[in-house]
């Protein structure tokens, strides 16, 4: 019930911050120099043609006005056409969006996978060789940009050894399967093509190692010492003296409560990895999301830059949604505090 | 670093470990049960047997047949040995499985610890499994964890400072719960605690400890009639009396921290009778009083004072001070 309450209020916070994010985008739009329907319709257009189209755009109305007219077509997912390559905004994002995505979550996968296993290990191990091995790898993790990773992997896995391709999503000659969640895995899976699923599993492993590599080496680290920190409470000690079998610690009376710090940070990570995900998409040529707002951006492209922040807003706010969940899930102080104070 | 302790319970025997905050008591009993964290703890050499059976030469499973069914522990404070994201009942089941050692029904194990919590004088223990630590008093915790150690139904308990984080009022019904309980299942208590008072109404023998050693080892009325080492001749008389004196001035000096102890008898930098052997040997066991195997009678001190030759100088008052 105090879950339910705490949830609730979570959903509630979370509306407010996406319209914030569609306040702060709009007003950014607005606010850049130049004029967006000059920049429409070419400096050579008549004035005639730029009052109908200032008039279309609703740019003769109040501001809040404005507003109100661009959250509703935002909120339909209609953020008009790429002022360069006239193409309808929403469907780039539709398109573009899953491979991000895609990329982003099996990263998460990876790091967090990766992340748990080595800091159990040096948690267990710490102080001796393992530990300070799997410390200074954290550290180089950290320091290391995405991109220098992308790049030893590909001199390595790709052409080196040959293990795994370079780039794309797909091997060239494989059709992608037919569009359900744009996730080329689950939608391969979803028809039953194993081949497939196996190709875009092999193209994923590369790109999302890179990305994941930073994440990973931040989550060992808390996870390695807050492991270590529990493992010196008086309550592990209590659960020994009266007999409860190591394994049983270790699964669950020391996991669960040093899981707690890993899983509040990986929401941050998570945006840092979309963020970070430009550059090893570009060096994997990943037709991603990530890349495609980096060249709006670069294009000065307004439309389609609101689109591409909302919608990496609106993800950002729904992961953090889900963190905070999954940590109260985890640790029951924060929701009974939560539900005792409403 | 621990060095010096020598400690036998004997079968239904209520023995007492005191000695100043910081002494090692916690840790000399977290050492028995060898639940000790390692590292940063470190065991360089040393036995403990149980019932004829070196607790340090076991592995998991040997040892595990001991913790939690013939041994518990007690610690001192309760918010710390519960785990705060576990209900109660998730932290019971588990230790009512092993101290049952044979399959028990989901039914069984919740019937037992709500008889349990029941014994220790909880109310609505059916609620109160579903509660989390968070959720309990400090008092309702303390019992939580005396329910737990006690449905153990252990022959020996080691109980550190219990109720001591609780007030007053409080420590005293949880020394008398344990006391109680204990007397019904004829179970043997190592009790720890810093307080005279606690010692002289519940145990039969003391050991008094300071910076990692025992000092001294008495059955309680002797201990209390004649007091033989100097620690514990200052810690009987740092005690507030009622009658006359006001409080009293302590041991001058601080204890000094038993991880880099001072060599020699570890007392000798507060010591109002220090010899100058005392700095520069370690002080052996004496026996004053009783003979071997005699269960409530030895009285033993670590001490120079009382060996031949030096113990001849204290007499006669030469004492260098």
């Amino acid at each position: 019930m105090n879950l339910l309450i705490f949830i609730g209020k979570r959903i509630f916070h979370a509306i407010f911050v996406i319209l914030g994010l569609a306040i702060v985008i709009f007003a950014v739009a607005r606010i850049m120099p130049g004029d967006p329907v000059r920049l429409a319709v070419g400096s050579r257009a008549p004035q005639w043609v730029v009052d109908n189209m200032r008039e279309q755009m609703h740019l003769n109305d109040p501001i809040p006005v404005q507003f109100g007219y661009w959250l509703r077509d935002a909120a339909q997912g209609d953020f008009g056409i790429s002022l360069v390559t006239r193409r309808n905004v929403a469907e780039d994002v539709r398109e573009f969006f899953p491979a991000t995505l895609e990329l982003a979550l099996f990263a998460l996968t990876i790091s967090l996978t990766g992340a748990l296993l080595l800091g159990t290990i040096a948690a267990r191990h710490k102080d001796k060789w393992i530990d300070n091995i799997i410390r200074i790898f954290s550290y180089l993790g950290i320091v290391t940009p995405s991109f220098v990773f992308a790049i030893i992997f590909i001199l390595i896995f790709a052409f080196a050894l040959d293990w795994l391709p370079a780039i794309g999503r797909l091997s060239n000659g494989v059709e992608p399967p037919p569009r359900v969640t744009g996730f080329y895995t689950i939608d391969s899976l979803l028809i039953g093509d194993l081949a497939t699923f196996w190709d875009a599993i092999r193209h994923l492993i590369l790109p999302a190692l890179a990305l994941a590599m930073a994440s990973m080496a931040q989550e060992a680290r808390i996870t390695r010492s807050s492991m270590a920190d529990n493992l010196t409470k008086d309550y592990i000690a209590s659960a020994r003296a009266l007999g409860v079998s190591e394994g049983l610690i270790m699964r669950r009376f020391l996991l669960k409560p040093s899981l707690i710090p890993t899983v509040s940070i990986v929401g941050m990570d998570f945006a840092a990895g979309l963020g970070n995900a430009f550059l090893v998409e570009l060096i994997f040529n990943w037709p991603g999301l990530s890349r495609y707002g980096m060249n709006a951006m670069l294009s000065k492209d307004l439309n389609a830059i609101s689109a591409v922040i909302l919608s990496f807003g609106i993800v950002f706010v729904l992961v953090n949604l889900l963190v905070d969940i999954l940590v109260a899930r985890l640790d029951p102080r924060i929701s009974l505090s939560a539900g005792g104070g409403s | 670093m621990l060095d010096g302790i020598n400690m036998v319970v004997y079968p239904g025997e209520k023995v007492g470990l005191v000695g100043e905050t910081g002494c090692g008591k916690t840790t000399t009993m977290k050492t028995a049960l060898n639940v000790l964290p390692m590292p940063p703890g470190q065991i360089e050499s040393g036995q403990i047997h149980f019932k004829g059976q070196d607790l340090l030469a076991m592995n998991g499973r040997e040892i595990s047949r001991i913790r939690g069914r013939e041994v518990t522990m007690i610690f001192q404070d309760p918010m710390a040995a519960l785990n705060p994201v576990f209900t109660v009942e998730e932290q019971f089941s588990p230790v009512i499985k092993h101290a049952a050692n044979a399959r028990l029904s989901k039914k069984e194990v919740r019937a037992r610890a709500i008889a349990a919590l029941e014994e220790v004088a909880l109310a609505d223990p059916e609620r109160l499994l579903k509660a989390y630590p968070t959720q309990l008093s400090g008092g309702m915790r303390q019992r939580v964890c005396i329910g737990m150690a006690l449905a153990t139904t252990p022959q020996l308990l080691i109980a550190d400072e219990p109720g001591t984080a609780l007030d007053v009022t409080i420590q005293a019904q949880v020394l008398r719960l344990i006391h109680d309980l204990v007397e019904d299942l004829n179970t043997s208590i190592i009790l720890i605690t810093h307080s005279l008072g606690v010692v002289r109404e519940t145990v039969d023998r003391v050991y008094v400890m300071y910076a990692g050693s025992v000092v001294e080892m008495a059955p309680t009325p002797k201990l209390f009639a004649n007091p033989l080492h100097p620690y514990t001749q200052g810690l009987m008389e740092s005690v507030p009396r009622l009658s006359g004196g006001g409080v009293s001035q302590g041991i001058p000096g601080r204890i000094p921290d038993y991880m880099d102890p001072p060599a020699g008898c570890r007392f000798h930098t507060r010591c109002p009778h220090v010899m100058d052997i005392c700095s520069r040997q370690k002080p052996p066991v004496f026996r004053i009083d009783g003979e071997d195997g005699e269960v409530d009678g030895v009285h033993e001190v670590t001490c120079f004072l009382y060996d031949g030759e030096h113990g001849a100088a204290a007499t006669t008052g030469e004492v260098t001070t």
